[in-house]
């Protein structure tokens, strides 16, 4: 770590950014200061609306439509990018400073070859000729442990998995072999399995380079994988910066604590449920499809009284479906369904109001969910008055009354529209929505994962008081198992539409495992910087990721 | 390879049920209207039993459903019928047969050819052009150019057509006598003289269609511009150009393609008024006149024909856009 001794490469100074909202232009980054030298990584963290994404394009002397560079100054080797000419700019621009966005599935251009796109920048910039290029792209795949290095870029990015595609873009950031690359959270759309494998490869490309990098993430176990350096955001001001170890193991200023102390709410263990007790909805051997893919094969468990049951699996494992059975949208092939012991109707349509009044949903999206054109009070008086029968002033009292519940000031909030909330509010009011109907069964899809921490931890807590106060039963869709650590009672793993193993959460976290809930829990971040490494160096990057997954 | 096939036989087939529902809708409307070919040539002091002769000639006197069904078999053979106001009554009458100029088929090929002549050249003037426009719209969006552009097309779209046709005419053949201002086209005609007499109609259309074709680029193109592939695009250090051309261009066909077919099928359908300011010898001017006179077979096949040229091009335009999508032409 003798980075400070390497020349400088970047320097930026007193960057300011305003963006322009309806007719003014508001101040998005007020002032922040950056030194990066060659060769090395600092973490820009922060939460949403920091302007971390912000300062790293800056950081590229570009700024998105309808933000502008109101003073400051950046400094990348000696050229100055703020008032550089768009030529000049162009001439840097992925020949030594390159770009790795979020999502690599977007920012691959449908209808070019991968490859094609990869040379694009070193033909362009007369770096390498065409097939030179090409061949290094191969060579780069294989360094990034891509499968099928020969073949693979020659495929459109649609037929390649959202993993693979993140490290195509990674190598294709490598293409010229640039001195700086910003990488703008290329590992948040992926799940933990696929997330490890691309983390693993970026960190050994950029060591093996000698590249200087920008990490941009929200997660601090991420960042302390990846950076030399860190330096926390907050609404456009730097909070603090520091080295890794430093910043993980004495930050000095409360709100870099209070990120950090996130991930300590951890809800007290619960007495194990009554066996004989009979489960408020009792999943038995579904098997259901679309069209003719099965998606679920005999999934079978229990939710109890007053328990939260974390399903937890990546993306396409079957969660989301099983939720659909249970709510009646996609009735099964096979199997039931019970609510308190009385199996329920496949298909919603054939439920009685009362049976549809107590299951509800909280989705992940709390943006797409709430119609943008109703008021919040409208949104939640509609199942008040659907299910409760409640008119006039008891309905405005019943909604008052569910605003208070999920500490929302209900004079201030009545009248808004979804769209002057932020997304811990929606959050909030979906789970207003959901509870207007009273159930005593309530379904939470990813209901935290497109929120900051801090913003999720509210949420949780809030559905934790619920829990105790109403008696209510959760089942709790998500992939992130800090949460499942925090909340849940039982813990059910699914993978490919089938249930891995099930069980009280106390077992769950403790060996020994399937061997896919081992992979899935080894493969979460954890804040200590060396994580990574020892993992590694314990199983091998044959034996991490989608890799492990596929031998099994 | 498998799924786009399917799909374009699926469409294939749609159109030809399209174009069967059509000419049901063609036969009820051109019977519905009023007075028939019989009343229409006899005049007002017509006696009753002339009229019945006539209409029993040819025809007339069967039930509706029965004259569909054999102008239906012989259009599938590819008869489609006598021109009545082009048959030889004392021949006709009684013998039963009629020459063969005076068969529909006849009668519109030349016209419909001319037409296709006319359409081709317009097409090839106003589809280049509105594409190059659109995209240097789109790359110098908001500038004085891209203003002006949309501000010219505007204008003559909405202009009337004969009025463009005459400003063109006083200046590229009265005031600068260049271009032919009679279109009188022939058979035999060499092709250079007849593209000559053929431009100036042709320059009219093309000021008629390209605002549409230009305006859907430009806003095609600009729509995906905040697309995170155009941003990596810019971030690469590609030119504004190399963007907008290979980036943006090639997923933004879709809706190109389908306005530029619709305007196509108003080329070969939709352009009377310009056939009757140049004189020009289309196939619109044929059927006008053959629905004053209430010739009912040749208002029935140019009704099939505008009817088959807008579906045939709805229909290439469904396939060029399906085939313009790389998640198709390239299952996983």
């Amino acid at each position: 770590m003798t980075t400070s001794a390497k020349p400088k490469l970047l320097t930026i100074r007193g960057l300011k950014i305003e963006g322009r909202s309806d007719e003014t232009w508001m101040p998005i980054v007020n002032g922040i200061d950056l030194d990066l030298h060659r060769g090395e990584v600092l973490g820009l963290i922060g939460e949403s609306g920091a302007g971390k994404s912000t300062v790293g394009l800056a950081a590229m002397g570009f700024t998105r439509d309808g933000c502008r560079i109101s003073d400051g100054s950046v400094n990348f080797d000696g050229i100055e990018l703020v008032d550089a000419s768009a030529d000049t700019k162009r001439g840097l621009l992925g020949k030594r400073i390159a770009y790795v966005a979020q999502s690599a599935a977007a920012s691959f251009n449908p209808a070019h070859k991968i490859i094609d796109q990869h040379t694009e920048g070193p033909v362009t910039h007369d770096v390498m000729s065409k097939s030179d290029s090409e061949a290094d792209a191969m060579k780069l795949y294989a360094k990034l442990r891509l499968p099928n290095p020969d073949e693979i870029g020659f495929r459109y990015p649609h037929q390649v998995s959202g993993g693979q595609l993140q490290r195509a873009m990674t190598a294709m950031a490598m293409s010229c072999r640039p001195d700086l690359i910003i990488f703008d959270e290329p590992t948040t759309a992926l799940d933990v399995t696929t997330q490890i494998e691309v983390l693993a490869a970026i960190r050994n490309i950029v060591e093996e380079f000698d590249t200087a990098a920008i990490y941009i993430t929200h997660d601090l176990a991420v960042v302390a994988q990846m950076a030399d350096r860190i330096k926390v955001l907050l609404k456009g001001d730097e909070v603090e910066e520091a080295d890794t170890r430093t910043m993980l193991s004495a930050p000095t200023e409360d709100y870099t604590r209070s990120l950090w102390a996130v991930r300590s709410f951890v809800r007290p263990e619960k007495p194990p449920a009554d066996p004989k007790a009979t489960p408020v909805v009792s999943i038995r051997n579904v098997t259901a499809a679309y069209g003719k893919v099965t998606v679920l094969h005999n999934v079978s468990f229990d939710i109890h009284a007053g328990r939260t049951v974390a399903v937890v699996g990546e993306s396409g494992s079957g969660k989301s479906t099983t939720a659909r059975c249970i709510t009646g949208l996609l009735p099964p092939r096979q199997g039931t369904i019970a609510f308190d012991g009385q199996e329920l109707p496949a298909d919603y349509r054939k439920r009685t109001k009362d049976q549809l009044r107590q299951i509800q949903m909280i989705y992940q999206m709390a943006d797409t969910a709430l119609n943008p054109k109703k008021s919040i009070g409208e949104i939640i008086g509609r199942p008040v008055q659907f299910y409760g029968g409640l008119r006039g002033a008891k309905k405005r009292a019943r909604v008052e009354e569910l605003l208070r519940e999920i500490e929302l000031e209900p004079k201030k909030f009545y009248h808004r529209l979804p769209s002057e909330l932020s997304g811990g509010q929606k959050q909030r009011v979906g789970i207003a929505r959901a509870l207007a109907a009273d159930p005593k069964f309530i379904i939470c899809d990813e209901v935290t994962s497109a929120l900051d921490q801090l913003v999720a931890e509210g949420i949780l807590k809030l559905l934790a008081r619920l829990q105790d106060d109403l008696g209510l039963s959760y089942m709790f869709i998500t992939h992130d198992l800090a949460t499942v650590r925090a909340i849940a009672d039982e813990v059910v793993v699914m993978k490919d539409g089938r249930v891995v193993e099930q069980g009280a959460k106390a077992e769950m976290f403790a060996p020994p495992h399937h061997p896919y809930t081992d992979l899935l829990l080894s493969s979460v971040p954890e804040m200590d910087p060396d994580w990574l490494s020892n993992l590694l160096a314990e199983r091998g990057a044959d034996n991490i990721g989608d890799a492990a997954v596929d031998k099994m | 390879m498998g799924s786009v096939t399917r799909i374009v036989l699926q469409r294939l087939a749609l159109g030809l049920l399209t174009l069967f529902v059509v000419s049901i809708v063609i036969f009820t409307a051109v019977n519905l209207l009023p007075g028939d070919f019989a009343q229409a040539i006899l005049g007002q002091g017509a006696t009753e039993e002339a009229v019945n002769a006539i209409r029993r000639d040819l025809g007339l006197d069967q039930p509706p459903v029965q004259r569909y069904l054999e102008w239906l078999g012989d259009a599938l053979q590819g008869d489609l019928g006598t021109s009545f106001a082009q048959a030889n009554f004392a021949n006709f009458v009684g013998s039963g047969t009629v020459s063969e100029l005076a068969s529909v088929t006849s009668q519109i090929a030349p016209r419909f050819a001319n037409t296709m002549f006319l359409a081709g050249v317009t097409a090839a003037i106003a589809v280049p052009l509105s594409l190059t426009l659109g995209i240097l719209a789109a790359l110098y969006r908001n500038s004085v150019f891209d203003k002006l552009a949309n501000i010219t097309t505007l204008t003559s779209i909405s202009s009337p057509e004969f009025f463009l046709a005459y400003i063109l005419i006083l200046f590229l053949a009265v005031l600068n006598p260049w271009l032919p201002s009679l279109s009188n086209i022939y058979a035999g005609m060499g092709f250079g003289e007849r593209l000559e007499k053929t431009l100036l109609p042709a320059l009219t259309l093309t000021l008629v269609v390209t605002a549409h074709m230009m305006r859907m680029t430009r806003a095609a193109i600009i729509n995906l511009l905040a697309s995170p592939y155009i941003e990596m695009a810019r971030l690469k250090g590609l030119s504004p150009m190399r963007v907008i051309v290979r980036h943006a261009l090639p997923n933004a066909l879709a809706p190109i393609i389908n306005v530029i077919a619709l305007n196509l099928a108003y080329l070969i359908t939709g352009v009377v008024v310009v056939e009757v300011v140049f004189v020009y010898p289309g196939i619109g001017q044929l059927f006008v006149d053959s629905v004053k006179i209430r010739d009912i077979p040749m208002v029935q096949a140019c009704c099939l024909i505008f009817a088959a040229a807008y579906i045939l091009l709805n229909l290439l335009a469904d396939i060029l856009s399906i085939v313009s999508n790389p998640r198709l032409r390239h299952p996983k």
